[in-house]
């Protein structure tokens, strides 16, 4: 038993969640081995799921997000996009602290309050100019920090690349957000509709980089999970271009 | 007795002159390491490729004549041939010689035109130097690059002189290795053309 799997079966799965990642049979091991290659074992299912999800934004988000970002002025859709992110401050603090990373914590604490006062409700982000950038973080790397492995890579509905782990981590991070304590219950939808029109703004901000993917890519879904996985273990420190170097000259 | 001194002293000469010739030649490997690139010259190869590339991005000048740019810049300061038969993979040993060329003067046209398009995203930004260091047999130069409205972001390029030029042939942009999705991507339009070459390389020059 390793500490993360100890740490449940000491405790006992107290919620669903914690009872599905066990189910899930993530591979715990302290400290996580770097994952290397692709470890795909749904990719008909992950690939259906994609060409789900691409009917809905050639239907539905692109043309949304292209209307939105040519009709409302940059500084509107940036703003968007900065009350969504401001939203997700305090969950990122809880998460610093679960991995005992209290610079981190300290920096988004103080991001939150600078933005949510002088920043109006985070709608401006003058705690960047201020050097307290966000340092984003989420269950699921807190999960990878106590030693829980990616898992394998999934492609979720309406949401996208993801992976066993960082799945559990993202439906964490929704159901337990502290965000929740400060706003009252009637109020709430509108953390919802904000984190909506923020991804939509994003794909609209980013629109042609998104497109050459998903629509220019001769296999969009085996490029947007190479991505995906590429980025995802760049930012937590899992250097997979050093540890799958190949030498182009070698061959 | 004078014969065996002179043999002796001959002998001892001998040996000075093969061990001096071993330090020595230890000694040129310690000096000249088998890399003739420097981490300097691999430094300045990117300082004066990031020059041209923030030049094109204030020029001022239309899209399209900036897409011209990068395309040169991409062909001036990139082993697209050996980009090329990584992306190409295993097949790249079975391909003839001629498809080989064909291949490789198609791919440079395709794959300049896409980074070009994506190197337009830097317009109105800056990128910067801010360490090199060796890397395998090569060099790893390092550079942030600050785009209008986003936060900033780790870009690597990795530079060697195997092809006897100093040229970069990997961009990791956040992580994201640009041979690894290269090769995703020419595997996947050759799996579409049913594993002719022939057929990839219509592909390549029709994008």
């Amino acid at each position: 038993m390793t500490n993360f799997g100890s740490f449940i079966w000491r405790n006992g799965p107290k919620t669903p969640i914690l009872a599905a990642l066990v189910a899930l049979g993530l591979q715990a091991c302290a400290p996580a081995v770097p994952p290397q290659g692709i470890d795909d074992p749904f990719e008909k299912q992950n690939r259906a799921t994609h060409a789900l999800n691409l009917k809905l934004d050639t239907y539905i988000v692109r043309p949304l997000a292209n209307k939105a970002t040519r009709i409302l002025p940059d500084p509107v859709v940036k703003g968007v996009s900065n009350f969504a992110g401001n939203l997700d401050l305090p969950g990122m603090v809880a998460n610093d602290l679960l991995q005992a990373k209290v610079g981190a914590a300290a920096q988004n604490t103080l991001r939150f309050a600078v933005n949510s006062t002088i920043g109006i409700g985070g709608v401006f982000d003058p705690a960047t100019k201020l050097g307290a950038a966000a340092k984003d973080t989420d269950f699921g790397e807190t999960l990878s920090v106590w030693g829980v492995g990616e898992g394998a890579y999934v492609e979720l509905p309406f949401y996208g690349p993801s992976t066993q782990r960082d799945a559990v981590g993202t439906v964490v991070d929704v159901i337990f957000d502290p965000t929740r304590l400060f706003i009252p219950k009637d109020k709430r939808w509108v953390t919802t509709a904000a984190q909506i029109a923020a991804r939509i703004g994003d794909r609209g901000r980013y629109s042609e980089t998104v497109d050459s993917i998903l629509y220019g890519s001769a296999d969009g879904y085996a490029q947007a999970r190479l991505l995906y996985l590429e980025n995802r273990r760049h930012n937590l420190g899992q250097t997979t271009a050093e540890s799958e170097f190949e030498d182009p000259y070698a061959q | 007795m004078r014969n065996k001194i002179d043999t002796t002293a001959m002998t001892l000469t001998r040996r000075a002159f093969g061990a001096g010739l071993a330090s020595g030649a230890g000694f040129l490997a310690f000096a000249l390491p088998v890399r003739a690139l420097t981490v300097d010259q691999a430094r300045q190869l990117v300082d004066k490729l990031i020059a041209d590339i923030n030049a094109t991005i204030n020029s001022g000048k239309s899209e399209q004549a900036m897409f011209g740019d990068f395309e040169q810049i991409f062909v001036t300061y990139a082993d697209v041939a050996t980009i090329g038969r990584s992306a190409l993979g295993p097949a790249s040993k079975q391909a003839s010689a001629g498809q080989m060329a064909a291949f490789t003067k198609a791919y440079q046209g395709y794959i300049s035109r896409k980074y070009g398009r994506r190197f337009r995203e830097f317009i109105g930004g800056k990128i910067e130097v801010t360490d090199a260091r060796p890397y395998k047999s090569y060099y790893e130069v390092i550079s942030t690059a600050t785009l209008q409205g986003e936060a900033p972001f780790d870009l690597r390029w990795w530079v060697g002189d195997k092809s006897g030029r100093n040229l970069f042939f990997n961009i990791i942009i956040e992580g994201v290795n640009m041979l690894a999705s290269e090769r995703t991507e020419i595997g996947a339009i050759l799996d579409k053309n049913g594993g002719d070459i022939d057929k990839l390389i219509a592909a390549l020059n029709a994008t």
